[in-house]
């Protein structure tokens, strides 16, 4: 992956920041220039709460490259308070516990990194939330 | 629009094929087609093939595949939509045919997937998935079908065991197609006991990474009566359909709506239902995909996917008998190639052609193609007239 193409992402990665529709108020993560909606395509920016309940999930046993070392780890679809639903990492836990319904949130975490570019990836990944 | 239809067909084995590269697999499938056809005459090629570029360093198959076809100047082009490359190519060869443009159009599926290792494969399917939200993060295929997997468990129950008997059904019948990868019988504990992939799933809930090509003629219903072919395979309905590319972003990860709707479509231009449908093959790229795609499909009320396999519904001597050519699951699924081999089968079936695995007085024929994590599909009606 390329620098430029992580860096683009910035907004989404490292601040949660989904596009509100200005006429039917859809959440869109990530942004979109066409509301999938209403067709509108005006937005503003709306930070998620990065808070929500995990909606279904799965643990990776044979990882795709780049992750082997990680595995097994979860990876879930999350139900945020914002009613829409993304899909990360799910850490600091022991992933054998985990049960859709879980409350989560998202945090900052480092997701890989790319040996030729030396670029380091972050963004969100969701862990337990226990009110912190 | 002229009606179409299917007067040759031709597959390569599928398998691990070290000794042949991608434009030889694509060769011999072709000139097995036109053997069958009993025609050399191709006025136009359709080519689906997901990835080249990522499997074989080799884009521009429309200038490759002509060439050494020994048809240099035909005009070509390749057709892309993930793992429903193969059908959308015939789709694409159907307009061409129906609309008038030409007369005889070879439609050809191809994936040469074992040149790169088991993980480079990995990554390139990846790349059907939203690279940037969700293949980033850490997700494979199998993963994301086994969120569906637990979706559809924790909704309606459907156990371990129902996912299982999906790849025991299909393997049963693959052992009776000389085409297949792994054409052996296995049992719900062969598959419960191999390797965790990503859970709920395991390996032998996965279709394998396969090489192989396949080819369909493709030409006028008023041009195969002049050539005698009986019985006449028509193809009598299409219906295509996209969703959102990322599995978190629809509204209900078990309602897969570019099946709904690209059957819907398929049947009402065949003027048909479900109901009117004697087998179908369908795309088990993992042992859920069968189960939630019967039910897209309507031919079992949601949830009810899995109870209708293990009582049988699905088999060979079932009620719906489903992937009868042993699916992608036994059969192999070498990606761009997968839709094209599915309607070689159905079309193997309505010909009467395909021995210990015919299905009695095989008239009507249902083939499904998907791409991603349903993200695109690709829906056919094949009849005998």
């Amino acid at each position: 992956m390329e620098v430029a193409k992580h860096w683009r992402e910035t907004p989404e990665r490292y601040r949660l920041e989904a596009g509100k529709c200005s006429k039917c108020g859809k959440i869109s993560f990530p942004g979109r220039l066409i509301c999938p909606e209403c067709g509108y395509r005006e937005f503003v920016i709306h930070k998620l709460s990065g808070k929500g309940k995990l909606d279904t999930f799965t643990i990776i046993r044979t990882a795709p490259s780049g992750f082997e070392d990680l595995a097994p780890y979860a990876v879930g679809i999350v139900e945020l308070e914002d009613g829409i639903k993304i899909l990360g990492q799910i850490t600091d836990c022991d992933p054998e516990t985990l049960k859709t319904g879980d409350k989560l949130v998202a945090k900052f975490r480092r997701i890989n990194e790319d040996g030729k570019t030396g670029m380091i990836y972050y963004a969100y990944k969701f862990v337990p939330d226990v009110g912190i | 629009m002229r009606d179409v239809a299917i007067i040759g067909i031709g597959m390569t084995k599928f398998g691990e094929l070290w000794e042949k590269s991608l434009r030889d697999l694509a060769v011999e499938a072709a000139l097995k087609c036109l053997a069958d056809a009993g025609t050399d005459r191709i006025d136009s090629i359709t080519i689906g093939c997901m990835t080249g570029g990522l499997f074989n360093g080799q884009e521009h198959l429309a200038s490759l595949i002509p060439d050494y076809l020994g048809r240099r100047n035909t005009p070509a082009v390749r057709v892309e939509s993930a793992c429903a490359s193969g059908g959308m190519a015939v789709r694409a060869a159907f307009m061409e045919v129906a609309s008038g443009m030409s007369d005889y159009v070879l439609a050809l599926g191809v994936e040469k997937m074992n040149d790169v290792s088991g993980d480079l494969a990995t990554a390139a399917l990846a790349t059907a998935a939203d690279g940037d939200y969700e293949a980033f993060h850490g997700i494979n295929f199998p993963g994301l079908y086994a969120l569906m997997a637990r979706a559809h468990m924790e909704k309606y129950g459907t156990t371990r065991e129902q996912l299982a008997l999906v790849a025991v059904k299909n393997h049963r019948n693959g052992a009776l197609n000389p085409h297949s990868q792994f054409p052996m019988e296995i049992t719900v504990d062969t598959v419960l006991k191999s390797a965790g992939v990503a859970d709920p799933l395991c390996l032998f809930d996965c279709s394998p990474v396969t090489d192989g090509a396949a080819a369909v003629l493709l030409t006028t219903v008023d041009e195969a009566k002049k050539l005698g072919k009986q019985p006449l395979v028509v193809i009598s309905g299409i219906g295509a359909a996209t969703d959102t590319i990322a599995l978190s972003q629809r509204k209900d990860i078990l309602k897969l709506e570019a099946i709904e709707l690209a059957a819907q479509r398929a049947l009402k231009m065949a003027g048909k239902t479900i109901k009117d449908i004697q087998f179908a093959e369908v795309h088990d790229c993992f042992t859920i995909a069968e189960i939630m795609v019967i039910e897209a499909l309507g031919i079992v009320e949601p949830g009810q996917g899995g109870p209708a396999t293990a009582a049988g519904l699905t088999a060979l001597d079932g009620k719906f008998p489903i992937n009868p050519s042993g699916g992608l699951k036994s059969k192999g699924h070498p990606v761009g190639a997968t839709g094209v081999a599915q309607i070689c089968e159905a079309v193997t079936q309505l010909r009467r052609q395909a021995g210990k695995r015919q299905i009695k007085n095989a008239k009507t024929a249902l083939t499904q193609n998907m791409g991603g994590s349903g993200g695109s599909c690709v829906i056919h009606i094949l009849e005998a007239k």
